[in-house]
């Protein structure tokens, strides 16, 4: 008995193993910075360059930080969803234009429709890289003592959105 | 005409030249010194590869970071640091010793323990089971003349 049992047991344990690994997306590394205060920065907003924002501005709010670009294709696939998280005005969005020229950002919400409260333009990347952004889009989650309760790496779809993002959001304006 | 008009086009690739490799520190130590520590940082868009070789815009941008910060004067491990402050232990291609990496350290030995432990048992348990056959008189009698015949065939 124990001659089958034990091989079955050792393949069992380790097809478990890689069934798990195969539903991993590999791409997706998670941040250390959840859980830790959102880097500050002060950063020129893409309508007008002597307009600021800084994080602290949104103390007492909880927000979402939303990592886009002109020349990024996800993003696109996402911006449906900001419309109508826009429309709904549950939260504010604050953009962040990254690595991308002034005029190319503006052009594309004109296009497309601006769904951002306030859009900040972080042409070199430099804030990006405090953030921990390594691919565009990425989205964070800051609750209202400006801290990062959640990083999306990755496009927001209606799946993700419904069950990780709204209820979050719900959890820390409750709180 | 025609000929020198394929002549023409067949020097036209003559004309392409590669770009100047871009961002290059001006002082060479620093940037084998740069080289040598990006070596050891994972490329988050490109997993497999060091963010040394790597042209993404990503690690171009982090050797960029990498260089800044050695020429503001910080070392090697406050670079390090930066970047696992940021991104997480996985960029780093060695993966330092401590409790969460430890499963990731221990299991081969684990494995290895339970291995030997299960070569021991399974050995121990065959040892038990051979017997020593008792043979007759007989037996020995036709076992020595069938090896006596094997023999006498042989040669």
């Amino acid at each position: 008995m124990m001659r089958f049992t034990l091989p079955l047991v050792v393949f069992l344990v380790l097809a478990g193993f890689l069934y798990k690994g195969l539903g991993r997306n590999t791409s997706e590394i998670p941040s250390p910075l959840v859980g830790k205060a959102a880097p500050a920065f002060t950063l020129p907003t893409l309508y007008d360059v002597n307009k600021q924002f800084s994080p602290k501005d949104m103390q007492g709010k909880v927000w979402l930080l939303n990592v886009w670009a002109s020349w990024c294709g996800a993003c696109k696939d996402e911006h449906p969803l900001l419309m109508e998280l826009s429309r709904q005005n549950l939260f504010p969005i604050v953009g962040m234009d990254y690595k991308d020229k002034r005029e190319d950002g503006q052009a594309t919400l004109r296009k497309a429709g601006d769904p951002y409260s306030l859009i900040i333009s972080d042409a070199d990347g430099k804030v990006g890289f405090d953030y921990g952004v390594y691919g565009v889009p990425e989205t964070y989650v800051i609750d209202k003592q400006g801290m990062i309760a959640y990083k999306l790496i990755g496009a927001l779809n209606s799946q993700n959105l419904s069950e990780i993002i709204l209820p979050k959001i719900a959890e820390l304006q409750a709180k | 005409m025609r000929y020198l008009f394929i002549t023409l086009l067949c020097l036209m690739p003559t004309l392409s030249h590669a770009g100047i490799a871009k961002d290059i520190a001006d002082d060479p130590k620093l940037e084998r010194r740069m080289i040598q520590l990006a070596e050891k940082v994972r490329c988050l868009v490109c997993q497999s590869e060091p963010v040394s070789t790597s042209h993404s815009d990503w690690a171009n941008d982090v050797r960029g970071i990498m260089r800044d910060k050695m020429k503001a004067g910080a070392s090697d491990q406050e670079i390090m640091d930066i970047l696992v402050e940021r991104f997480g232990k996985s960029v780093l291609f060695d993966p330092p010793v401590d409790k969460e990496t430890m499963p990731l350290w221990l299991a081969p030995y684990i494995l290895l323990t339970l291995g030997a432990l299960g070569l021991l048992y399974q050995l121990r348990k065959r040892k038990s089971l051979v017997t020593e056959a008792n043979l007759s008189v007989e037996d020995s009698e036709r076992a020595a003349e069938l090896l006596n015949s094997t023999k006498d065939n042989q040669v």
